[in-house]
């Protein structure tokens, strides 16, 4: 029953993108808001994500793109009242949140109550010893623990339960701060680290189960008590590897039913005794040869695992979560998919579903790839087919990393003896070392005992090589191909092994009828008849789609998973243009293959398509399909990149045409554009090779800006002052992009300027700029990690009608329809072009807000033909929204050991928050506080910088003349700040004598480091250290002086008590 | 090949043979073991809609009974690598041991949405179909009949006195009784006065293969049961004939219900079970002198009911104690009936 009680409720949303905690809680928080406004709830939303759908004026009643801090959050609860909080929607995050509240009483200062799930049950599942006591008391194991507050005691009962031994830090997420110590030495420095990380200084240190099966179930239970199992998942790793690292199939795989059942009555037993009101999720660890089994985990809130679950099931776990807590009971919520079953109907599936972590080791050159208990994947894709090499190698092209094959080159090229070595690197390339070792002849039961992953897997994993030997051998009857293709090979893949082109081995398939068919994702295994369009394609199977729509029909290019420069951002423009066209009368087709996204939701498009975003896997759902349109331009270069397969297929793409994208990512004829329209650039090369580029180098002068061309994010954009960082360079460039001849590098001259960013909705005659914005750092760190500010500040008025200008030619020059994105570097009031995108950009989803200008909406509606002058929202340049709008990137540097955090060309950041205010200051601090770099008005700072930035840095200073802020530097540096007259302490290098900066970092003294690294990627130089230490230690370290300068001016400024709020809901027009 | 002409190719396994059965499909993801020796399957060939049987091998400990009852296997893939600790035969060897034939490498969903559309059908396994009709004349020829013949025996001493009939149950289920305090004899047939003047203090009828027309006579040595305020506690085909001797109705379901994930609600107790089904047919219309107990969630089929003014209850499902303690008290309301029966 309804709890009519509830009339107000408050969601708190996950904050900014960063490892451990991505989209899913976008999609969670945005099922969940529309779940309560459909009981006619009233719901109040925090989020300081502006990326996300969920901060959207109209999926929450009020919506508040705020900090996710307590007095943040209290001042929004005293101003908007609600009646309840639902706090386990927002990830770790929302509920770490939501306790903190209640424990300092602001809830029950004003009349908030949890629901979904109380307090007490919060705390018996995340607070380590009172889980254990939980889980004892209802006769469910745990692995033997004991939670510590010292390194001493962590020594002690180490010592006593025997090495390895797991630290888990309490109440941290993505295992933040954990590790596997199999010695003393190790556990000395892991668990001094997760001590401090942890929010309470806790941790647990476990007996280390490492080689278990990993199994999971996500269950649900309403407030009547009724429970039910959603899905269970295995993980091919076994215990060690983080899940959020780990391969994870849908349903398990190896478990007799006596064990399946054991664990899933564990599970049910577990959210009974936790009283929850809602989702949750349960980690066991299963031993391989016995019954014995353990809880690891309990995650009581909707979580990655359930986003997974909610995506190979089509259970909406949010969406019935938010339901629960509202009172409704399970057999009360109709089951949208078969609109003929209850929620209380446990899912059951006929197919199996596989999910792949997506790593941003490509971004971090530096970083260690060895996994563990610390997650370190930024997204995930899943894919689903009826077998389980269909399932894996369908991931494998949903990961867009050109590893088509398992048999990965560099792997075949090596000895069998080497590739035996390999085998105990737990590290991204697993799986296909294990596949390339199966195919050098090391016996299965060799690999099982080195990598523990069970026999099961293997055998699975010995069927896909022995086919590509099949293959290799040049075998390629109907027999052979079926068979192959029902295993998922792609042409292109056999094409290379059988010795013949792809389009032959296509043509083929024609010939003998080997077409792939799609079949629905329904819940319950065809016994009822699905509603949902919600497909995925395999071989040997009965089509089930019904192509015929009286519709206009479009298809929507998603973005694939989420990772470094390519976020949630891009879901968010994909969701929106699927509404568009939705509202618009067209049939919205989307394909995506990212589990945590809102697009991938069955309820958001006409169809889903989940599949990889190749041309292959596009080309087949084309052919059924045959779509009126296409749109590539929301889905980022992942969508891009298929133009030219949807080109071939002759669908129409809507919006920019593709020979106008590529006239704007090729150098040549870009240049020529630029001279018809008149405008500069920064003057550069194309070239192929490393010689090349030395030589553009030369010619142009250093410091000079090398990028490959067609990226997104900046991959192996780097600024090189010599020929030695050329040739460094280019070596990274070339290892992640094989073809060079296909996609040349650029060499740009390097302009120290002001960088500033556009984006237009352009209809082939006018534009419309919801704003301009300008970037806090100077030209030269990636727009993705640079902060910028919406209005543009400090453009003269010449300078910003030239941008608008600029623009209007560019859009007309290059025929761009929809969105265009465009950044300029302003250098002495003249304006250049760095480059112009015919698509969307990761800075649309937050001009859209704070200016109130839909974009994608009417970037869509553009491409089917409206004209924007016809709108209602005028063309040229918006006017000014009257609030101050700033976006700051955030990092998840503490989760990848030995990245480097100096920030350059290449984007680093996984997230970004947003600050906004009519007060620039106050929206700056907010963006800070919101990126959690805030600091107190007597912060320490120390400052240690490069030689050619001292004298800058100690201008800078002067304006802190009267502050409170404690300066402290190094021997150099504090001389040239002393010399300018600002107060300073003389501080040692990072090892040098006592006092040094290491001690004060270790002692938590400092709140802010400003340091500017000399360049080179290279990680043995001290400033890396210095870097990397900060991070370890929880220190907020700018290494662009702009950020520093505008994070000290904001706390300065901008008085202690003034915080003002702004409903985004309101700003809609 | 289907009983309305749909033909279905995959590749023979297990024991091959040509076979003519009853299709319907089971939604169950683990538990095979079980189902292949469960009796009351007898007769069909049952479609695994998950695509992957055969994972974790067989364990003959997991055995139902002791022989395997379905005409035939018809699955997408069988694994032929199983991984488990337990396991001591791949499935494929361990039907081929008892003699079934399988068919893998079948699009196995479109049978099922066949079946779903059209009804359970019957159906011929065959690695000849040049000649439909004589193929259509053999599928025309078969009945689905319950041959199951149960063995009287004690099977535990200590507890309350219970007769149960057995008409095709499972090993398990015999077993939760006797584990939760009942005295259990098994018969292979309901003879009313047999166990009126046995001593026994209640009667349980199990599930088995819903061959009704066989059970005409034990219809009437239930009302006789009745009559004595004997305690019952009817399960599956049992709970059906229970409703049959009161005047209930029992007809075909399209398609039936069968696998582990079916919520009943009791509406006595405002809660829902996920249960373990397996059933084509149901009753559709309750006695007059009954209640309904429980009812499915989905589709609203009577799931249980209690007689008035008669120590007897009779659920369709099954209390399947494996798949969790949820609905193990039925097993201690029946104690109840009978404590209050007395």
């Amino acid at each position: 029953m309804l709890d009519k009680s509830i009339k107000k409720v408050m969601v708190i949303g996950s904050g900014p993108i960063i490892i451990g905690q991505a989209a899913e809680f976008d999609y969670a928080g945005t099922q969940a808001c529309r779940s309560l406004k459909e009981e006619g709830v009233e719901v109040v939303l925090v989020n300081s994500n502006p990326a996300t759908i969920m901060t959207d004026g109209d999926i929450a009643d009020k919506v508040y793109i705020e900090p996710l801090t307590i007095p943040t959050l209290t001042k929004i609860i005293e101003k908007e009242k609600p009646d309840s909080l639902l706090p386990s929607l927002g990830g770790q995050t929302g509920l770490n949140l939501a306790m903190e509240l209640n424990e300092l009483g602001i809830l029950k200062e004003n009349n908030v109550r949890l629901i979904g799930i109380n307090a007490e049950s919060i705390k018996k599942a995340e607070d380590r010893q009172e889980f254990k006591d939980t889980m004892e008391a209802i006769g469910e194991p745990c692995i033997e623990s004991l939670v510590v507050e010292t390194v001493e005691d962590a020594l002690e009962f180490s010592a006593k339960i025997g090495y390895p031994v797991i630290v888990r830090p309490a109440y941290t997420l993505g295992g933040t701060g954990g590790g596997i110590a199999y010695d003393e030495k190790q556990l000395f420095e892991i668990a001094s680290n997760g001590i401090r990380l942890s929010r309470v200084n806790q941790v647990l240190i476990e007996k280390c189960i490492s080689g278990w099966k990993e199994i999971e179930f996500e269950t649900m239970r309403d407030s009547k008590g009724n429970c039910i199992t959603i899905c269970s998942m295995e993980n091919l790793d076994p215990v060690g590897i983080h899940t959020g690292d780990s391969i994870v199939v849908a349903p398990a795989q190896t478990l007799m039913d006596k064990e399946y059942s054991m664990l899933r009555n564990a599970a049910l037993n577990i959210i009974d005794a936790l009283d929850i009101q809602g989702g949750c999720n349960v980690q066991f660890a299963l031993h391989p040869t016995s019954f014995k089994y353990a809880v690891i985990e309990v995650n009581p809130r909707v979580s990655r695992s359930s986003a997974l679950a909610s995506k190979a099931t089509g259970f909406p776990i949010a969406r019935v979560a938010s339901k629960i807590a509202l009172g409704l009971g399970l057999d009360e919520i109709p089951n949208a998919v078969t609109g003929k079953t209850y929620a209380s109907f446990e899912p059951t599936i006929d197919y199996i579903v596989c999910k792949f972590p997506k790593w941003p080791f490509d971004k971090f050159v530096t970083a260690k790839k060895t996994l563990g208990t610390q997650m370190k994947a930024t997204g995930e894709v899943m894919s689903i087919a009826r077998t389980f090499e269909a399932a894996l190698h369908k991931s494998l092209h949903s990961l867009e990393e050109n590893k088509e094959s398992l048999l990965l080159d560099s792997f075949m090229e090596v000895s069998k003896e080497e590739i035996h070595e390999t085998l105990y690197n737990v590290d991204n390339l697993r799986v296909y070392a294990i596949a390339v070792a199966i195919y050098k002849g090391i016996e299965l039961k060799e690999i099982h005992d080195i990598t523990k992953i069970d026999m099961w897997f293997l055998n699975k994993i010995k069927n896909i090589v022995d086919m590509e030997k099949v293959l290799k051998s040049g075998k390629c009857d109907k027999e052979t191909l079926f068979a192959a293709k029902k295993m998922g090979f792609t042409d292109n893949v056999i094409a290379k092994n059988v010795g013949t082109t792809k389009n032959a081995i296509k043509h083929l398939r024609k010939l003998w009828d080997i077409m792939p068919s799609f079949s629905i994702v329904d819940t319950c295994a065809a016994e009822f008849k699905a509603q949902t369009p919600y497909y995925y394609s395999d071989y040997g199977i009965a089509n089930e789609v019904n192509p015929k729509t009286d519709k206009k029909k479009i298809m929507v290019l998603g973005s694939g998973p989420i990772r470094i420069g390519q976020g949630v951002e891009f879901d968010y423009c994909s969701v929106h243009s699927v509404w568009a066209l939705k509202k618009a009368g067209c049939e919205a087709i989307i394909v995506n293959n990212n589990p945590e996204t809102v697009s991938t939701d069955f309820d958001v498009s006409d169809k889903l398509y989940f599949e990889p975003l190749t041309p292959e896997y596009v080309t087949s759902i084309v052919e059924l399909e045959n779509p009126d349109g296409a749109i590539v331009q929301f889905g980022g270069q992942t969508a891009i990149k298929l133009t030219k397969t949807l080109n071939d297929l002759g669908v129409k793409i809507l919006g920019t045409d593709a020979d106008h994208v590529d006239a704007a990512e090729d150098r040549e004829r870009f240049d020529e554009i630029l001279e018809f329209c008149d405008i500069a650039r920064p003057k550069g090369q194309t070239v192929f090779t490393a010689q090349e580029a030395i030589a553009a180098a030369h010619s142009l002068g250093y410091p000079v800006l090398v990028r490959p061309s067609y990226v997104l994010g900046g991959q192996g954009m780097q600024i090189a002052a010599s020929d030695e960082d050329i040739l460094e360079f280019m070596d990274i460039i070339t290892r992640t992009i094989p073809d060079l001849s296909e996609h040349p590098v650029l060499v740009d001259k390097y302009l120290m300027g002001q960088e500033v960013e556009v984006d237009a909705i352009c209809d082939g005659k006018d534009i419309l700029i919801p704003g301009i914005m300008e970037h806090i750092d100077r030209a030269g760190i990636h727009s993705g990690d640079s902060i910028s500010v919406y209005p543009a500040v400090t453009l003269s008025q010449k300078v910003q009608k030239t941008i608008v200008d600029y623009t209007k030619r560019l859009a007309s020059a290059l025929h761009v329809i929809g969105m265009m994105n465009i950044q300029f570097i302003v250098l002495r009031e003249t304006v250049y072009i760095i480059e112009v995108n015919p698509r969307s950009s990761r800075t649309v989803p937050y001009i859209s807000k704070v200016t109130g200008i839909p974009a994608i909406s009417l970037a869509t509606r553009a491409m089917l033909g409206e004209r924007i002058a016809d709108m209602g929202y005028g063309t040229g340049l918006y006017k000014n929204s009257g609030y101050y709008a700033i976006k700051l990137p955030v990092f998840s540097f503490e989760k990848i050991i030995g990245a480097d955090t100096s920030l350059g060309p290449e984007m680093k950041s996984t997230g970004e928050v947003l600050g906004i205010s009519t007060d620039y200051n106050e929206a700056l601090l907010k963006a800070f506080e919101g990126g959690g770099v805030s600091m107190p008005k007597d912060a320490k700072i120390v400052v240690t910088v490069r030689d050619k930035d001292k004298k800058e840095v100690s201008e800078m200073l002067k304006e802190f003349k009267d502050s409170e802020f404690e300066f402290y530097a190094t021997p150099g540096t504090c001389k040239v700040i002393r010399e300018a007259g600002i107060e300073c302490k003389e501080i040692n290098p990072l090892t040098g004598q006592s006092p040094n900066i290491m001690e004060m970092l270790q002692n938590g003294e400092v709140s802010l480091i400003i340091n500017t690294p000399t360049h080179g990627r290279l990680a043995n130089r001290d400033g890396f250290k210095l870097r990397r230490l900060a991070v370890e230690s929880g220190t907020s370290c700018l290494t662009s002086l702009d950020a520093a300068l505008s994070v000290m001016r904001s706390t300065f400024v901008v008085p202690e008590d003034q915080m003002s709020l702004t409903d985004i809901a309101s700003l809609k027009l | 090949m289907l009983e309305n002409g749909a033909v279905f190719c995959g590749q023979a396994a297990g024991k091959f043979k040509e076979t003519v059965c009853e299709v319907i499909f089971n939604t169950s993801m683990t538990g095979y073991v079980e189902m292949l020796s469960d009796p009351s399957n007898a007769g069909l060939g049952v479609v695994m809609t998950y695509p992957l049987i055969g994972n974790y091998g067989v364990c003959l400990e997991d055995m139902e009974s002791d022989k395997l009852y379905p005409a035939a296997l018809l699955v997408h893939e069988l694994c032929d690598t199983p991984s488990n600790f337990r396991c001591e035969m791949t499935l494929e060897e361990f039907l081929i041991k008892h003699e079934i034939p399988c068919v893998t490498g079948l699009d196995n969903r479109a049978i099922v949405m066949n079946v779903r559309e059209n009804g359970a059908m019957k159906a011929i396994v065959t690695d000849d179909i040049s000649d439909k009709d004589a193929l259509l004349n053999k599928i025309k020829s078969f009945e689905l009949k319950n041959e199951y013949t149960g063995v009287n025996e004690v099977v535990s001493e200590d507890g309350v006195k219970v007769a149960f009939i057995d008409l095709g149950a499972r090993k398990s289920f015999v077993n939760a009784f006797a584990q939760r305090g009942f005295a259990v004899t098994k018969f292979a047939t309901l003879n009313a006065d047999e166990i009126l003047n046995g001593g026994f203090e209640g009667v349980v009828i199990s599930n088995g293969v819903e061959d009704h027309d066989k059970f005409a006579d034990a219809v009437e040595e239930i009302k006789k049961l009745m009559a004595k305020n004997m305690p019952i506690f009817a399960i599956g085909l049992g709970h059906q004939l229970v409703a049959l001797a009161n005047g209930g109705k029992v007809e075909k379901m399209l398609h039936g219900h069968r696998g582990c994930n079916y919520p009943v609600r009791f509406n006595d107790k405002d809660k829902t079970y996920i249960t373990a089904h397996n059933h084509g047919f149901a009753v559709t219309e309750a006695p007059a002198n009954a209640d309904v107990l429980c009812v499915n969630v989905n589709d609203k089929t009577i799931e249980g009911l209690k007689y008035q003014d008669k120590p007897v209850m009779t659920v369709q499902f099954i209390p399947d104690t494996s798949k969790g303690p949820n609905t193990a008290f039925l097993f201690e309301d029946f104690k109840n009936l009978i404590k209050e029966g007395k």
